[in-house]
């Protein structure tokens, strides 16, 4: 499963919202979260690797969910992109 | 005894024995290993060991700071676990056979190179955060026996290069007394959490860390920016009793927050503050502030790139009016130029650029930028009580069209349908003395007046304020200054608009009671001065201070008003 967004945080991706996304990612042990930008794919439960996209106000980003609780993990992480002001659905 | 000049960073004296905070020898050798399992059960170890401290201080921080400043090691703790980090380091050790520590910091090196080569002046600081946590396990990992601050357990005036967000969350505030450091400035990070810990601080004195032992007695001047090293008994003496006076008054001063700014016969002043970011407004609330009497919008387009969005500016000016629930905020649209420039903009060096090319004329000539301000502005004025101003206005002019470009994005942002405040008030900054001796005829077109007294002084006297040659002639107490003052106050009430002064001559303890007999309504000034201007003005008497404003304007030279207003304390 996978969602794009784009993002509409001044600040791009920082810290607290990729410090959100990683924890949400961990919350889903089973699966396997990754995030895909500037063709260059890393994995969600990684912070560095989500601050290494640096992604700024524009970029589109998508996230992908695969294995056991796929969905649910996929809504709960664009809950975290949509709440923390962090991106659009694209 | 020696004494050391520093920058004061954050008020109040502390008097105790030096503990310096040094930061170790991190240097890494590269050794080659057989027991790959040993080195990786160590590298592990060292882990648990580091997030344990992680936890402790997040945890502290969380009570002391709030949970703002507890996010940065939320997300040290998540680096310190990231799989991208301790797989490659895992997987270094084991390809190489190397020891943990080096793999560490190999690993660790290239993602601060990522991170500073970043286009984003906010992920280049990552790096820091990067360098933070490497350092955190190489301690462990090298056993690296340093007092840690958090240890320490008897009171004490910290001495280091600079500190590290980390370090300072560590000050037990119980044991620590104050602090001094080599660099850093009054907005360094260590100058910042100084003031929120309320410990007293000075910063930026480039050697005090070669000139202090160990368990040396420090006196830190927090208000003065100065460090005393051994100080004699007598001088100590001397400090203990302004450490106490200093501190009667502050209780005395906070009684009066949430009191009006009233004059001893019953007159009523606004006090307010000069902001630079919405995070600023928070000193305000704690002092007492009654409105933010300049909002310098300058910062929003410092550091960085390119000009900021409409969005992420309305979003600054939404959080501003919003948290002074109601109370009045005045906004200085773009005071660019002078000292103050935008290698972005690509402006062309000027001889004079005090006199050149800045503020309203360059935001009258680039109307592209100034339209996006100004429609950040309307959409955020139904948020709270917003308030406009222009700066170094000239002439009537000039006012009229910056007004007429703002009634433009008002009527265009009304047929998108975008709610805008019909209550915003429009002001200028008199501080061309052009406009102050030509105030009567600009009090019939504007809301209120911000006389801006750095400038007007500098104009008034043509003494350029950045050289040091000439500062004798940076005279607020002149009587030419205090005229003009009292020019644009008559004319504003005349026509029955107020007038408020948001230079450093708003909170000078020797200028407000003339400014209170002229008749200014409003004084903005640093959120710390208003308390001692509160508790100053219920001291005084409107009516006398009236007669007192008459003779000084009377005078001839700066010195006698200064002679003047201090024989009223007599």
């Amino acid at each position: 499963m996978q969602q794009t967004f784009r993002i509409i945080d001044e600040d791009g991706i920082h810290a607290r919202p990729a410090t959100a996304l990683v924890n949400t990612a961990n919350k889903f042990k089973e699966t396997e979260s990754s995030a895909e930008a500037k063709g260059k794919k890393v994995t969600l439960k990684s912070i560095l690797g989500v601050l290494s996209l640096g992604l700024e106000k524009g970029d589109t980003i998508t996230l992908i969910t695969e294995g056991p609780n796929a969905e649910e993990a996929l809504n709960a992480l664009k809950d975290v992109m949509i709440n923390e002001g962090l991106g659009e659905l694209a | 005894m020696t004494t050391i000049k520093g920058i004061a960073a954050s008020a109040g004296i502390a008097i105790a024995r030096a503990f310096i905070l040094e930061h170790p020898d991190f240097t890494v050798e590269h050794r080659k290993v057989t027991d790959v399992a040993g080195e990786i059960a160590r590298l592990d170890s060292a882990l648990e060991k580091s997030k344990a401290e992680l936890e402790a201080i997040k945890e502290r921080t969380l009570q002391e700071l709030g949970e703002k400043k507890a996010e940065i090691f939320e997300s040290h703790l998540l680096i310190l676990a990231d799989p991208e980090l301790i797989g490659t380091v895992k997987g270094k050790i084991e390809s190489d056979e190397v020891n943990a520590e080096y793999a560490l910091n190999e690993v660790a090196s290239q993602f601060v190179a990522m991170f500073e080569s970043m286009k984003s002046a906010y992920l280049q600081e990552r790096a820091a955060d990067m360098r933070d946590v490497t350092k955190r396990i190489l301690k462990h990992l090298l056993g690296l026996a340093f007092m840690n601050p958090a240890e320490i357990s008897e009171e004490t005036v910290i001495i280091a290069e600079d500190l590290t967000p980390s370090d300072t969350a560590q000050l037990n505030r119980k044991y620590v007394k104050g602090f001094a450091t080599n660099i850093g400035g009054r907005t360094s990070h260590s100058a910042i959490m100084a003031r929120s810990l309320e410990i007293p601080a000075v910063v930026g004195t480039k050697d005090v860390l070669s000139q202090v032992k160990n368990g040396d007695m420090v006196i830190v001047n927090g208000l003065e920016g100065e460090v005393i090293i051994n100080p004699s008994e007598d001088v100590i003496k001397q400090y203990q009793v302004k450490q106490q006076e200093y501190d009667a008054q502050r209780a005395e001063w906070r009684k009066l927050r949430d009191e009006k700014s009233v004059s001893r016969d019953g007159h009523h002043v606004e006090l307010a503050a000069n902001i630079g970011t919405p995070a600023d407004v928070t000193g305000v609330l704690e002092n007492g502030g009654e409105a933010v009497g300049l909002y310098r919008t300058e910062f929003l387009y410092m550091g960085r790139d390119k000009l900021p969005s409409e969005d992420a500016q309305y979003n600054a000016y939404k959080t501003v009016l919003e948290k002074m629930e109601g109370k009045p905020v005045v906004v200085r649209t773009l005071d660019i130029g002078g000292d103050k420039e935008l290698p972005y903009l690509d402006l062309p060096k000027e001889m004079n650029p005090f006199l050149g090319f800045r503020a309203i004329r360059l935001c009258l000539d680039r109307q592209d930028m100034f339209r996006t301000q100004l429609r950040a502005l309307l959409r955020a004025s139904v948020h709270g009580n917003l308030r406009i101003m222009f700066p170094m206005i000239a002439t009537l002019t000039e006012f009229r069209q910056a007004k007429s470009i703002l009634l433009e994005e008002k009527a265009k942002l009304a047929s998108e349908g975008i709610p805008v405040s019909d209550s915003i008030q429009l002001g200028i900054m008199v501080e061309i003395p052009s406009t102050a001796v030509l105030a009567d005829q600009f009090a019939k077109e504007v809301d209120f007046f911000s006389i801006g007294t750095n400038d007007l002084i500098q104009y008034t006297m043509a003494a350029d304020r950045m050289n040091e040659r000439v500062s004798y002639l940076y005279q607020p107490y002149n009587p030419a200054i205090l005229r003009l003052v009292k020019m644009v106050i008559d004319a504003a009430h005349r026509e029955g608009r107020w007038v408020g002064m948001c230079g450093e001559m708003a909170g000078d303890a020797t200028a407000i009671p003339l400014l209170l007999g002229l008749g200014l309504d409003e004084f903005s000034m640093s959120a710390t001065s208003i308390l001692p201007a509160r508790s100053q003005i219920s001291k005084l008497s409107q009516a006398e201070m009236k007669d007192l404003a008459a003779k000084a304007l009377e005078m001839s030279t700066a010195e006698e008003v200064v002679e003047l207003v201090k024989s009223i304390n007599a």
